[in-house]
């Protein structure tokens, strides 16, 4: 049975979405269903646009119910029951069942994109690079593969009883010559890599880690989905820094003093180590509370990313959170010194709510 | 569409539609189609036809069919087209013992959809009708945009409620046919009307002031039949079919929408019925043929389900069924006529039984005759009410909740019957289409006790609008008050009228 509801039902998504027709948004109620998923509660949000009609008020209006009861025991008319079951109960608790990651993902694509992105690195040059991963038995001279044909004619030798251990003379005849082929691999068009560095130092509390992993976990989420093949690296610091997995990243609790020139130079480090600028488009992200150590460190920073780090990146992002020890001072540093660079965006996070906010800002379209 | 049942359906298919003929049960050839719980998901999404116009409340009514289904919230088991053949869908999966209760409770359906008066008018080609539609539809957007042709089937879906309910019984051509012209120069031969008399006396038996008056009327007669339509009409989009504004294509949306509003509509009048007429006829056949012993306990689980009471509520299933049995019990035993309505001694009531046997004769009756609104009124009686323990529910502004009010029979039955009366729609009429002689359009709302939405009013007359072009105006009443709220295509005005 072929029907035409795949398109209505992707159609209403987008409505949903705000995408298309706008005009319908102001008939839109979101309700939500309780639903159950193994031991878990879930509340799955349901939209419905609800077109005008000439009606009659709800609330004026009576019915009809059957049931036990005397005059003046309340009614339950709207039919959400599951309304009432939620939160009976200890131990039951709602999940949000919506959207899948790959689909926020892509509501994210909408609204986002890497700036500046620019055709670097062997990729763009040929879109595919030869690599020479095969051997054959027919091909020029030039590629001939020395050792496999020896040992090629090493075992027809023996095979044929031609080979005299005392005497090993190998002579390769035609049949025993080996040569190298190719396979074209295709290359990423754009070189890109992200950078992501965390300032994991006792100041920041875990309601501020959290929201930084929260917007790093977004950005990767959005990175992933919509770019492929970038390389992501993690740098943690607090008065060191070190790359870590992406485990270590999101799940290290760490304290200490700030410098975060530390995570600066280890970001350049591997700059120079595995991404050459003018191969690479390289982004990077560091999200701190602004609380540094010293001024001369914040000073070193500053020099730092004059000098060394913005010439070779494409972004760089600063994320601030709000710490309740920290002056967060650092961002006004950059300020101070940035004002006119392009290619360092700072934000300010102060809550969970922000971080949509903030993601627009480093990455938002059309800036 | 896969029309080959598997073998053991196929029997129970065939076993079931004998012994629904041995009833008498009147039925179109019925189509089973076996289907898993997406196809079925899609199909009901549709309304039941697989080809639709193209729109995304259908979309929208999938999307949360399929959630709900997902998180185990609801499951289709039965969906039934009037249509000849009547098709029906299985859904894959469910036990054998499900499957036979709604090919049994189907064919109540399709027995009502025959034979049900209320549904005489309707297409029942209508699948291929929705077809035909969708088709036109999808031309109209290839030529004027999705967007275009949706938005304007928005601005019609909007209205559709705007049609007269109780006109079936017109044929369509007669309903499609204006009476507005028929009468234009009646009146032309109307002259003065003076008393005879000598010309000396003229001034004094007929006065000036009296031939004044008499002119006066006669004017105002003039402009009264000169008002456009002649009588309110009910059939609002009918009227905005024949003379809005509109363009070839937007008529034809319109038409399609109107016609489909049309072919639901007796659904709608008789959902009570027609839901306790299948039940009716899925118990009897189940529990007196069908079922194995085997099968008890899942039937009567289901079956339970389908038809309980859940507390305020009205399970249209339960009503009708029990009506239906109620009113079998009363004409087999002759609860019924002068002789027992005078009976006055109500355990000799009780006792009642005249053994005349007129149950079955007198339901097939009645499922021909009636819609819920005089199903009801007919049949409802105090007894009945008592015995399903109805009550009346209002809000209650000072708890902020809906409580029970009454459980007088009487006033159970009065606001049953209120609240299905022109299903439960606010009724609008046409009044004038020509208002204050500027083209603008005059709607009346005929208040009975209920207010109008009013967010909802002023956006519906904005869609009005859309179609007329012309300001539109609609006369209501809020709290008691008589309101002309008026859109003149830029903002909504209000006054007391």
């Amino acid at each position: 049975m072929i029907t035409g509801i795949k398109r209505d039902h992707q159609r209403f998504k987008q409505i949903v979405k705000g995408k298309i027709k706008q005009n319908l948004k102001k008939y839109m109620t979101q309700g939500e269903i309780i639903g159950r998923q193994g031991k878990d509660l879930v509340r799955i949000p349901v939209h419905q646009i609800d077109l005008p009609h000439f009606r009659f008020g709800q609330r004026q209006s009576g019915g009809v119910g059957t049931g036990e009861g005397e005059a003046g025991t309340p009614v339950g008319t709207s039919g959400q029951e599951g309304g009432q079951k939620a939160g009976q109960g200890e131990g039951e608790h709602t999940l949000e069942a919506e959207v899948s990651l790959q689909e926020l993902a892509e509501m994210l694509a909408q609204e986002l994109e890497l700036p500046r992105i620019e055709p670097k690195g062997q990729g763009s040059l040929a879109a595919k690079k030869s690599k020479y991963s095969g051997i054959h038995n027919i091909g020029p001279n030039s590629l001939r593969h020395l050792k496999r044909t020896y040992r090629e004619a090493l075992k027809r030798q023996i095979i044929s009883g031609q080979y005299n251990p005392d005497n090993p003379i190998v002579v390769p005849i035609k049949r025993d010559f080996r040569y190298r082929i190719w396979k074209p691999v295709p290359q990423p068009q754009n070189n890109a890599v992200i950078i992501y560095m965390m300032d994991v130092s006792g100041s920041m509390g875990d309601e501020q880690k959290e929201i930084v992993r929260t917007e790093s976990f977004w950005i990767d989420t959005w990175i992933r989905a919509n770019y492929k093949d970038i390389d992501i690296r993690y740098i943690i610091h607090d008065a060191t820094a070190r790359e870590v997995d992406e485990h270590t990243f999101y799940h290290t609790r760490e304290s200490g003093g700030t410098l975060i020139s530390s995570a600066y130079r280890m970001a350049l480090d591997l700059i120079k180590k595995d991404y050459p600028p003018d191969e690479w488009n390289i982004y990077a992200f560091h999200f701190s509370d602004g609380d540094n150590w010293s001024a001369e460190d914040t000073k070193l920073c500053v020099d730092l990313l004059k000098g060394d780090l913005i010439p070779k990146l494409n972004l760089f992002c600063y994320g601030q959170v709000e710490s309740r020890y920290g002056s967060g001072q650092f961002i006004k540093d950059l300020l101070d010194h940035f004002r006119e660079e392009e290619r360092l965006v700072t934000s300010k996070i102060e809550n969970k709510e922000a971080i949509y906010r903030s993601l627009k800002e480093f990455l938002g379209k059309g800036k | 569409m896969r029309h080959i049942l598997p073998p053991e359906l196929h029997k129970a298919h065939q076993e079931i539609r004998e012994i629904a003929r041995g009833y008498g049960l009147d039925t179109f050839d019925i189509i089973f189609e076996l289907v898993d719980y997406d196809e079925i998901n899609e199909v009901a999404a549709l309304g039941g036809y697989p080809t639709r116009y193209p729109h995304w409340r259908f979309g929208m009514e999938y999307d949360y069919l399929n959630k709900t289904y997902t998180y185990g919230l609801q499951k289709i088991y039965e969906l039934v087209i009037n249509n000849d053949p009547c098709y029906a869908y299985l859904q894959k999966g469910n036990a054998i013992v499900d499957q036979k209760l709604v090919m049994a409770h189907v064919y109540g359906h399709c027995d009502f959809f025959k034979n049900n008066m209320w549904f005489a008018h309707t297409n029942r080609k209508m699948l291929d009708e929705m077809a035909n539609h969708a088709t036109r539809i999808r031309e109209f957007q290839d030529r004027f945009g999705v967007e275009v042709v949706e938005n304007f089937i928005d601005i019609c879906l909007s209205l559709d409620n705007l049609i007269d309910q109780y006109s079936v019984f017109q044929a369509t051509q007669q309903r499609q046919k204006s009476d507005l012209l028929q009468e234009e120069d009646k009146n032309d031969s109307v002259g003065l009307r003076k008393f005879q008399s000598k010309d000396y006396l003229e001034s004094f038996v007929n006065p000036k002031s009296f031939i004044e008056e008499q002119q006066r009327k006669i004017k105002e007669d003039q402009e009264k039949q000169r008002k456009f339509p002649v009588k309110a009409q009910r059939d609002v989009l009918q009227f905005l079919l024949q003379f809005a504004p509109l363009q070839g294509w937007q008529q034809e949306v319109l038409s399609i929408v109107r016609e489909e509003a049309y072919y639901f509509a007796p659904q709608a009048a008789t959902k009570i019925m027609n839901e306790g007429w299948a039940s009716y006829w899925h118990s009897t056949i189940m529990t007196q043929h069908v079922l194995k012993d085997s099968e008890v306990i899942d039937y009567a689980d289901h079956h339970s389900g389908t038809v309980s009471a859940r507390p305020g509520q009205l399970n249209p299933y339960k009503m009708g069924i029990e009506l239906f049995r109620d009113i079998e019990d009363r004409w087999n035993k002759g609860k019924f006529g002068k002789e027992y309505e005078e009976c006055e001694d109500s355990s000799e009531k009780a006792r009642w039984d005249k053994k005349v046997g007129l149950g079955k004769q007198k339901i097939f009756e009645v499922r021909k005759l009636h819609n819920d609104v005089t199903f009801l009124d007919s049949f409802l009686n105090e007894e009945f009410c008592e015995r399903q323990k109805m009550f009346v529910y209002g809000f209650n502004r000072r708890t902020g909740q809906h409580e029970i009010v009454d459980r007088d029979w009487r006033k159970v039955k009065n606001q049953l019957l209120f609240s299905l009366s022109n299903f439960g729609q606010p009724i609008i009429l046409v009044e004038d289409g020509n208002y204050q002689n500027r083209g603008e359009l005059l709607l009346v709302h005929q208040h009975e006790g209920m207010d109008l939405e009013y967010e909802k009013a002023t956006e519906t007359l904005r869609n009005i609008h859309a179609l007329w072009s012309r300001p539109v105006h609609l006369i209501t009443k809020y709290n008691s008050q008589n309101k002309l709220i008026s859109f003149d295509g830029k903002e909504i005005s209000e006054k007391d009228a």
